[in-house]
Parts: C-alpha cells; structure tokens; sequence
C-alpha cells in the first residue's frame, strides 16, 4: 500500500503542463532518435543532457524529458528494422528477423503497430518490475558499507563487457581509462592538484559530459564521415505501410510471447552485464524454441516481431533497477542517464529514495505516462516516423555535431571544453575502429571519484588496514560474483556472440533460400 | 598488427600515468591512503590490460584508406577551428562554415552545401537562442 501510496505522490508530481509537454516533446524526440540509423538511445539522450541542463529545468522536469527520450529511442528502433532490414540501435537487431520479412509480405503496417504493443507491453510491465523490485534492493543496498561499495563499483566494472564480450583486456582497458580521466584535478579529500600539469583548466577535473558527448555523438559524426555515408538508406526503397492496425487474432498469437518476453528482458535488464541486446537476443530465440512448430520464425512470424521488441523495452526498464537502487548502471544509456542525475546533484543510490522521494516517483510517473503517450503516437502516427527515415544522414550529421557543440558550449562558455569534447570525439572514433568499448570508459569518468573515496574510507576507518575491503561475508560475495562476471565471458563469450551474430545470418541465409 | 600497437601504447600510458601519479605532492594533512594509491591501482589495470591487448590481438579492423584518412584529418581540423573562432566569429557565421563544410564532405552538392550550412546554422540559432533562451556564442554584430 506504502508503494502505491507514493506511486499517486508521483502521479501528483508528474502531471502538471509542463512536465507532461516534456515527456511529449521528449517521446517524440526519443523516437525520432531511435529511428534514425546513427542516433540511438546512448547518444540520443547525451546530446539533449547539456541542453536540459542550460536551459535550467529542475531535476524532476529534466529527467521527465530524458526518461522520455530514453523510452522513445527504445519504441523507436524498430522502425528502421521492420522497413528497412537495417536496426536503428542495437537493441533492434533481433527484430529485423521477422520484421522485415513481414514489411516485404506487405504487413509492414501490422508489424509495426504490433511491436509498438509488445513494445508496450514489455515497458508497462517492466516499470510494475521496478516499483516492486527497487525498494527490496534499496533494504540490501541499505546495509553497504564503503568497502561493499568499493566492491560493487568493481563488480560493475567487471560485468559491464557483458556475457557477450570478446575480449575482457579491451573492458578492463576502457574502464581504467575511464578511472584515470576521473582522476584528474584536484583531490577531494586532501586539496592537492592531479594530474593536471598545470593547466588550469583542468582543476576542476574533466566535465564528464563533455567525454560523454565527445566519445558518443562525435565520433559518430567520424564514422560517418570515414564511410562517406551521406545517403539515406531509405532513399530508393518504396515503403509501403499496409494496414495500420494488427489483426486480433494476430494480437491474440502474440500475447504469449509478449508476456514471456517482458519477463526476460526484465531480468536481463536488472542482471549486471546483459543489457536490452541480450534480452532481446534471450526473448526471441526462447520464444522461438516454445513457438516455432511450424518453422515460421525469420520468415514474418508476428511472435518473432512481438518477443524481441517487448524484450528489450522490458530491459530497458530494469535496467533502471539497479541505477536507481545502487547507482551503478548496468548499460550504456543507463550510464548516461547517472550522467544527468549526477549533473543535477542527485546522487542515485538507497539513500536517494529517502530523501528525494519526489524524484523518485515522479520519475516512475513520467514513466507511465510517456508510456502510454508513446503508444498512443506509435500507432497512429507511425507512418510520420517513417518520413523520418528519409532524412539523409549528410545533413543529420552536421546537426548532431553543431549541436553538441551548442549544449556544450552552453555549460561553460568555454573554448577549451570544446577542445577537449573535439579529441574526445576523435578518441572515440579511434577506440571504436579497435573495438573498445565506450560505456566502460564513460562509466568510469561518472564514477571513478566516489569509488576512490568509498576505498579510502573503507580503509581509513580501519586505521590504514587494506585487508578492511574484503572484511565482511558481503563484500566477499560482491568480489566473488566480480571475479566469476569478469572471468567468465572469457570462456563463454565468444560462443554467444557468434550466436548472436549467426542467428541473423543463418535466419537471412534461410530466407534468401526461400525467395529464390 | 594495430592491436599490438595499441597495445604498447597503453603500456606505455600506463607508465606515464604512474609516473605522473607518483609525482603528486602529497599533502602534510592526509588520509590512511593518501591521493597517489587509487592512481597507481589505474596505472596498474591499464598497464595489465594493455600488454593482455599486444599479447592476444583481435582480427585485424578495417581501416580507411589514406584519402578516407585525410578526410577525417580535415574534418578534425575544422572542428578545432570551430571550437577556436566560434567567440571570435559568433555563432551563426562559425556554425554555418562548419555545417556547410561538414555537409560538403558527407556527399552534398557545393551550391547544397552552402544552403544547407546557412539553414542548419539559422535554425539552430531560431530553435536554441530565440525560442529557448540559451546563450551562444556572440560575434562582433552580435549574433
């Protein structure tokens, strides 16, 4: 009762004109993030962070719009997979599978509509999941003590490169590098100055905002560039959508699948280490193996569109848990949205729901209800975001980067932090070409300064004793499951991955056989 | 190949990085740990991953040819102009050469480019500055 209690607090808090012309501006935004091939949910909502903040919006209205963004990029992906073949972000791969061979039987509009439900579906539930689950981890979260928060920081770190990673030596390198760019100016705790060598700017330490729209918009901006990639992929295709609303029969089929995937992806969300990729890729190939009798997956089968797509909404949604509840998160756009809590001053973390309950909830609210208006522009005005394919990327691009500049600039006023977000960009572009991941590093410049300090205390208390970070059963287990995390996609990540990978090809190998 | 030089090179930054932290006075009022431990742990984990990266090396990536190379080069070039004329320039004239050069090089026609770069920078200004009341950068006839 307590929960819903403040659920309706929440509610209070969320529904005001400004707040809900946010959360519309924001789903709209959001999807049109997430259709776009090249802007997805991690650099969709880091370009807008500097401009929510500029623009002086208090923390509940800014995290109304980015939230909405966020659950946006997630509805949106799907477009460009179902029509096009091509994902709009990571989390939409799986639904290329049998998206796209229901566009080309003509069902386009029915495969849309029907992910924009299952992608419903597996939000709504989701965020149930959250409200639920959030406060019995904040009671766990309750009993850290620093050096139990020195080990979770760890484990996130170790679990970040995820089941599917290939090669951990690249995880832990983009992290420590994350670490040590957190390292710089000047030291909380004693006032000395580190590795600054003397510039002046660089006191205050590195604007975590600036990396994180260097290293996510602009090296973007470098892909593109180095791929001549000026053309819209849409621009000599007939798309055609159909019939806008799916069968009831066909939403009959699928409602299984939906509500399998939502539990899934939910939990490959909350889990350290997968992330809404994994959940779609669980959701689809679980549902395959429960529905597929007749051999109809990856040849437009509606349960193939409706698994994957309630999947990785549902991740998206527990996702949340963890960032919410311990303030570590377990993804990339989960990193950026600590980004734009900690630019509000919010420290996320157990302590966060007892003393800023109001943005909490209002944040659950704003989630419910970008649901529902996501839904409700998703169906209807699906055939607007489809225009939106259209737009070429050479004049998208320009507008990402002049506009990352503009928030950046925004913030401090500065040319140096410009510069700096410039060779950011350039970073990135080279790190991406090696196949380092990003997150980590981002992950690591969020919270390199609060692990330090938790360390510190931790042992500090005890009188200088570095045995006091392994002290408690708890902080053993915490080191435990870091060590099995980061250990583990070493023997067994490759062969997901090249699942991953091949259950697309041999799907499109499949399909191609057919058609010929 | 370009994993073990990267790799190399992360051992090297690590040993820069350790170095650098070493270097870091400590002061007369410290803690147990002291400003230089959690540096020297980094230094360590880079120096570690760095020689696991020259030692296992990945598939070799694609890299782009040398003019594709050049481009991005110039592209990195202008942004740095960019980022060092905007306050001098002012926003819509900075922002219209950066965007219309931006455009050019992604495929636009010269005479597209031009307008493309003018409108981006216009809007931008229109959308940003006008409607929601964000400062950007003013040049010498104030915009």
């Amino acid at each position: 009762m307590d929960t819903l209690n403040s659920l309706a607090d929440g509610f209070a808090i969320a529904i005001t004109w400004q707040n809900m012309s946010l959360a519309l501006l924001g789903c709209l935004l959001g999807t049109i993030m997430g259709a776009l091939p090249g802007l997805g949910p991690s650099n969709g909502v880091a370009i807008l962070i500097p401009l929510a903040f500029t623009l002086g919006l208090g923390a509940t209205p800014a995290l109304i719009l980015l939230t909405s963004v966020y659950y946006g990029a997630m509805y949106g992906g799907r477009i460009s997979s179902i029509l096009l073949n091509i994902p709009g972000d990571e989390p939409a791969m799986m639904t290329c599978l049998d998206g796209y061979p229901m566009a080309q039987k003509g069902m386009a509009g029915e495969a849309l509509s029907l992910s924009g439900i299952a992608s419903f579906v597996g939000s709504f539930l989701a965020t149930w999941g959250l409200i639920l689950l959030a406060p019995q981890l904040v009671k766990i979260a309750l009993l850290f003590g620093p050096a139990e928060y020195f080990a979770l920081f760890t484990l996130a770190f170790a679990t970040l490169g995820g089941v599917s990673s290939t090669n951990q030596a690249k995880s832990a390198f983009a992290a420590a590098l994350g670490l040590g760019l957190a390292m710089i100016g000047v030291d909380t705790q004693t006032g000395v100055p580190r590795m600054t060598f003397g510039e002046v700017h660089l006191y205050d330490g590195i604007d975590f905002l600036v990396a994180i729209v260097g290293l996510f918009a602009l090296s973007e901006v470098f892909i593109f560039l180095e791929h001549r990639h000026g053309e819209s992929d849409a621009a000599h295709r007939k798309i055609e959508i159909g019939r806008l609303w799916p069968r009831l029969s066909m939403l009959k089929q699928s409602f299984g699948a939906m509500l399998r995937a939502s539990g899934l992806g939910f939990l490959a969300g909350v889990l350290p280490g997968a992330g809404a990729s994994l959940g779609a890729f669980l959701s689809y190939s679980v549902e395959k193996k429960i529905s597929d009798r007749d051999g109809t997956f990856g040849k437009g089968d509606p349960r193939g569109v409706a698994a994957p797509e309630a999947g990785n909404n549902a991740a998206a949604g527990g996702a949340l848990v963890p960032m919410l509840a311990l303030g570590v998160p377990g993804s990339g756009t989960t990193a950026v949205l600590l980004a734009v809590l900690l630019s509000l001053n919010i420290t996320p973390g157990p302590l966060l729901f007892t003393r800023n309950p109001d943005v909490v909830w209002g944040l659950i609210a704003a989630l419910f209800i970008a649901n529902f208006m996501l839904l409700l522009l998703n169906i209807p005005m699906v055939g607007l975001f489809t225009r939106v394919l259209m737009v070429p990327p050479r004049i998208l691009m320009p507008v990402v980067a002049m506009v990352s500049f503009v928030g950046i600039y925004g913030i401090s006023g500065s040319s140096f932090d410009l510069l700096v977000m410039v060779g950011f960009g350039v970073m990135g572009w080279a790190l991406r070409k090696l196949d380092v991941p990003l997150v980590p590093i981002i992950l690591g410049t969020l919270l390199g300064n609060a692990m330090e300090s938790n360390m510190r205390r931790a042992i500090t208390i005890k009188d200088g004793d570095w045995s006091a970070l392994v002290a408690s059963p708890l902080s053993i287990a915490l080191w435990a499951i870091a060590l099995a995390g980061f250990v583990l996609p070493i023997v067994v990540g490759k062969l997901v991955k090249t699942r991953m990978i091949g259950a697309r090809r041999t799907e499109q190998a499949e399909e191609m056989d057919v058609t010929d | 190949m370009s994993d073990r030089i990267f790799g190399i090179f992360g051992v090297l930054l690590a040993i820069g990085y350790a170095f650098a932290a070493l270097a870091i006075q400590e002061s007369f009022l410290s803690d147990a740990v002291g400003p230089k431990a959690f540096p020297l742990i980094i230094a360590a984990v880079l120096g570690l991953a760095s020689a696991a990266i020259a030692l296992r090396p990945d598939p070799e990536p694609v890299w782009p040819g040398l003019m594709r190379l050049v481009e991005i080069i110039a592209a990195i070039v202008v942004l740095v102009l960019y980022a060092e004329l905007l306050p001098v320039l002012g926003f819509i004239i900075a922002t219209a050469f950066a965007s219309g050069y931006l455009t050019w090089r992604l495929g636009s026609k010269p005479l597209a480019s031009v307008v493309i770069g003018v409108a981006t920078s216009l809007s931008i200004y229109a959308i940003f500055h006008l409607l929601l009341g964000l400062a950007l950068a003013t040049g010498p006839f104030g915009f």
